[in-house]
This record gives structure tokens, sequence and C-alpha cells, in this order.
């Protein structure tokens, strides 16, 4: 973060050159407020206050009949705690954030080496592998749905070639990864494009260097082209990561949390028991949950940029 | 390569086909790649059946006023915290960038009892106006902000040599150069909202005044079975413009959200 720049008027030292630069300073002062007064109210009322009392509701019950609440201590927390769905709900959300992060980076930094070859049609194929991000996300996972039925697309094709596909959203292994394929094909273009700008910060030199040392292009790849887009693995990595614990929708439309919450991840835990079953008491202590994973990976982040700023320079 | 490009191809391709499909047919083995008789009555029943019209209104209507409502306070905003050097600024500016650590459903219970309480559920006001003053434009105003950094301190002196006061340096010198960041502003803000899902399942009630994703999932019969052509018409119809237009625009979009890593 750099400070702002505004030029300082340098205060002048006769008196009527003076006033007309505290006048132009007050206007500024004036001026600057207005200007960020809209996304200042929006702050507080938008997030500092549902922040505020979304940790509230966390200590208390509300009883939507009567529409009282009550202060409840830490009961939504251990009920949270002893829920027979926490150790599902859990297991999925890291294994989904796993297998995403695992399965999107490695397949972004691939497409990005090909694409850095400079064959011919890169710009068309950057393009094809770019269109799932510009496409709905709920059109894109509705087609998705469709082909992966038991009887849908993607087991035809299998079937035409003597393959029996599996029951790809229903089972209880093959659920899980298919909503992680699922989005892994939707997005994996963003990072695709970040790595590629990566790529073409990479030194022709180094790599001839590299070569004339006799190293082949795994080598080359590996000890000098990985160290060198390192902070863009960094940052995809966090993006990524951030975006695995927000799939909402994805969820309820290709599973529903099932099969036996094998794909039940924190954000559809906290819709259901929020808005399906209008607990907001229990969901508010989800959605607090929720805040403090996000700010410890935050503060992980923090802590990692402090070193690979140091590892840029 | 051609073959690492069908997934990311393929579903779009099988979702036009099947959706110019009978119904009877879009499950068929062997499954078929080309609609021979396309069936236009899907299109329709889409619209006919279903408030679909309507529904794609709304979420147009509510995109476009979000999209130019936050490059109106982001810029401004941008501005003010790059180049004003205002009394709080350095302190109100990380406080307000926090609102980027947030997700949707961390604050969705309590702006659920907030728009509740001033009786405005199942009215567009909380998809518009949250997403313009909340969380949503945070990162549209530090993007702005980015740019007018970068802009020379130079230029700005000239044209306060020139007369201008602070207002006309804000739009008439620093805001035309910001087109590039304004546009990637633009095109994020545009698909996020047009992709806002969990909101207005929370906030509407009523069918009519679903968006257009929200209205996407309601495509089944009586029974809760699918009507597969039908939804992926209906999916087919919010896809179509927004392929052509970044297909038109394609530069602008892959290098404007590369430099946001936009979530979705």
């Amino acid at each position: 973060m750099t400070g702002s720049t505004g030029s300082t008027a340098p205060t002048g030292p006769t008196g009527p050159i003076r006033r007309r630069f505290q006048g132009r300073r007050r206007q500024d002062n004036i001026l600057g407020w207005l200007f960020v007064l809209a996304p200042t109210l929006g702050f507080l009322a938008f997030v500092l206050y549902p922040l505020a009392a979304v940790i509230y509701y966390s200590f208390h019950s509300s009883n939507l009949l009567s529409g009282v609440t009550t202060y409840a201590g830490t009961k939504n927390y251990s009920q949270l705690l002893h829920d027979p769905a926490t150790g599902s709900v859990a297991k999925a959300t890291a294994l989904f954030c796993v297998g995403l992060v695992v399965i999107n980076i490695s397949l972004a930094m691939l497409l990005a080496v090909l694409l850095n070859n400079k064959l011919r049609g890169t710009t068309v194929f950057r393009t094809l592998f770019f269109s799932p991000v510009v496409v709905s996300l709920v059109a894109w996972t509705i087609t998705w749905n469709f082909l992966l039925q038991n009887n849908g697309g993607i087991n035809a094709m299998l079937h035409t070639v003597g393959i029996t596909g599996p029951n790809w959203l229903r089972g209880n292994n093959s659920a899980l990864l298919s909503v992680v394929i699922v989005q892994v094909f939707k997005n994996v273009g963003l990072n695709m494009v970040l790595f590629l700008a990566a790529l073409q910060g990479v030194p022709r030199s180094l790599l001839e260097a590299g070569a004339i040392d006799g190293a082949g292009p795994w080598r080359r790849f590996r000890s000098i082209v990985l160290p060198m887009i390192s902070p863009t693995t960094l940052l995809t990595t966090i993006i990524t990561i951030s975006g695995s614990l927000q799939v909402f929708a994805q969820i309820q439309i290709l599973t529903a949390g099932g099969p036996n919450d094998r794909t039940n991840v924190l954000v559809y835990f906290f819709y259901q028991q929020a808005f399906d079953n209008h607990d907001f008491g229990y969901g508010s202590a989800i959605a607090v949950v929720l805040f403090v994973i996000i700010l410890v990976l935050t503060m992980i982040q923090w802590h990692l940029r402090k070193r690979w700023v140091f590892h840029e320079s | 390569m051609a073959v690492l490009a069908i997934p990311f191809v393929f579903p779009t391709w099988w979702m036009i086909t099947s959706s110019l499909l009978p119904e009877n047919e879009v499950l068929s083995y062997p499954p078929k790649l080309l609609p021979l008789h396309p069936q236009w009555s899907n299109y329709k029943a889409a619209f006919t059946n279903y408030p679909l019209a309507h529904q794609y209104l709304n979420s147009l209507y509510i995109a476009l006023l979000v999209t130019v409502g936050t490059m109106v306070f982001s810029s401004l905003a941008g501005y003010a915290f790059a180049r004003i050097p205002f009394p709080g600024n350095k302190f109100l500016f990380p406080l307000i960038l926090t609102g980027l650590l947030i997700p949707t459903e961390v604050t969705i219970i309590p702006l659920f009892k907030m728009v509740d309480s001033l009786g405005l559920t199942n009215t567009p006001w909380p998809l518009i106006v949250i997403p313009i003053f909340g969380a949503p434009s945070v990162l549209a105003t530090f993007i702005m902000r980015q740019f007018f950094l970068s802009v020379p301190d130079d230029l700005e002196d000239a044209g306060r040599i020139d007369g201008l006061r602070r207002f006309g340096l804000f739009y008439k010198v620093a805001l035309p150069l910001a087109r590039p960041a304004l546009a990637s502003v633009a095109i994020f803000t545009f698909l996020n909202t047009w992709n806002m899902y969990l909101e207005p399942l929370v906030y509407e009630t009523d069918k009519r005044n679903y968006t257009l994703p929200v209205a996407l999932t309601q495509y089944t019969d009586a029974y809760g079975s699918h009507l597969w052509n039908i939804q992926l018409a209906a999916s087919v119809t919010t896809v179509i413009p927004v392929l052509i237009v970044f297909i038109a625009a394609q530069r602008h979009f892959v290098e404007g959200l590369a430099q946001t890593g936009l979530k979705g």
C-alpha cells in the first residue's frame, strides 16, 4: 500500500496567497469527503453493521413465530460442535478445496505453458479455454447437471467406447469429484491467463543459459520457470482457495449436498440451517465460523506475501 | 491442445444442441450431437410457460443499474483516495478495503433482516442498492484508486494552471484517462451481477421478481423432474448475449478479468 499522492500545496509566505491556498485546501477536503461518502456509508450500513449483527445473533436464539430473540450464550456454537453433520461438512469443504486447488492450478499451468509455445492458433485456443468464464454460472452448472445424469451425455459417450460410467452425481465417491471438475472447467481460464502473463515475464536469456548448461526442457521448467512464476502460483492459489469456500449455487443444483453429506460444503450447510430451517441463530454461528476461516487464510496470505515480496526483490 | 479444448467447448455445444431436441430425444442413446430437426418450439415454451421475459428484464436492468452505479461511485471514491489528501483518507481506505474479505454468506442474515424490516423483500431494491454501496463494490473502488495513483502529477498541475478546480481536474483530466480501468470495472461488475444467485434466492419470493440464475433452476414439471430441453433453451438465451459480447471485446475481457481475479 502506498500512501496517497496528492500534491500538497506549499504554504506561501504572504497573506493573500496563503489565504487562497487555505481556501483551496478546505474546498479539497470537503470534496474529498463528498467523493468517498457513498462507499463510507455503504461500508457502515452493509458491511460493518451486518458483521457486528451476525456475531450478536450467533449468541442468541431467535424464535421465528414470536419474533423474540433471547440470549443463548454459546449454545449455537456447541450445537455446531455436536452436530452429526459437522464432520462430513468439514471433510467435504476441505476435500473440495484441496481437490479444486490441485487440479485447477496444475491444469492452468499446463494450459499456459502450451499457449506460451506460440504455436499457430493460440489466440483461438486461448478464447476457447477462457470462454466458460463468461458463460453464466448457473447455465454452465445446469448443462453439466444434464451431462452427468446417469443416462446423460457423458455416460452415453463412455458407452460408445464400451465403458459403463458411474452415476456421477449420486455416487459416494464420484459426486464430490464431479462438482470439482465442473468448477475447474468453469474458471481455470482465469488462472491460465494469470500464468500466461507470468510466463511471458520469464527472461529468454535465463532459459537459453539453462539450455547451454545442458538442462532439458523439464529441468528448465522446474529449476527456472517454476521459481520465477512462484508469486503468481501463490496468488492464484489464494484466489482459488477463497473461491472454493463460496461454491453454493453449484452444490445446490448438482447434488444438494448429497449423497450422505459427501458434498455438503460449509456455505451450503449454512444456507440449509439459515434459510431452509430458518434457524438464524445457528446460521449466524456457522457464518461466523466461515468468517474466521477467511480471516485466518488472509493472515497467512499476508505473512507469505512479506516473504514473497522479499523473494521478488 | 485440440483434445484439451473439448471439455471447455463441448458443454456449450451440447447445451445448444439439446435445447433444440424434442423431449424424448434429449437423453436418448446414441447421443445426438447435431439437432437435425431443430425444434424451435422449446424456446417458445421457455418464454410462454414461464415468466422468462419478465425475469430477463429484471436481470438486465438490475445488472445495468448496478454497473453504472458502481462505475460512478467507485471512480469518485477511487479518485479521492488516490489524489485528495483529505484528513482521514489514510485511515478510511484500509477500513473500507476490509469489505473485500467478507463473503456474501457471512452478512446475508443481518442484511435479510434489515431488508425485511424495511418491507423491501420481494422488490428489486436490495439487489441494486447493496451491491452498489456494499462489499461487492469495494474491489471496484480499489481498482480505480490503483489507476488514479498512476496518473502523473504534471497533468494535474497543468490543469491547475489552466484554472481547473478540483472537480474539473477529476472530470476533465483524470476521468478521460481512466477508460481502461472503467472498462474492466464495468465488465466484472456486470458479470458478477448477472450471475448473482444467493441474494435473489434470499430476498425474492415471487417468481416474477426472480433474476435469471434463480429462474433457470425452476424448469421442472409438476412432479419435480427436469424439463431438460426447455431448461437448456432458457439457459442458452442467458449465455449467448454475454458470449457474443465476449467474442467481440475479447481482449478487454481477458485482460480486465485477469487484473481482478474475479470469483464465481
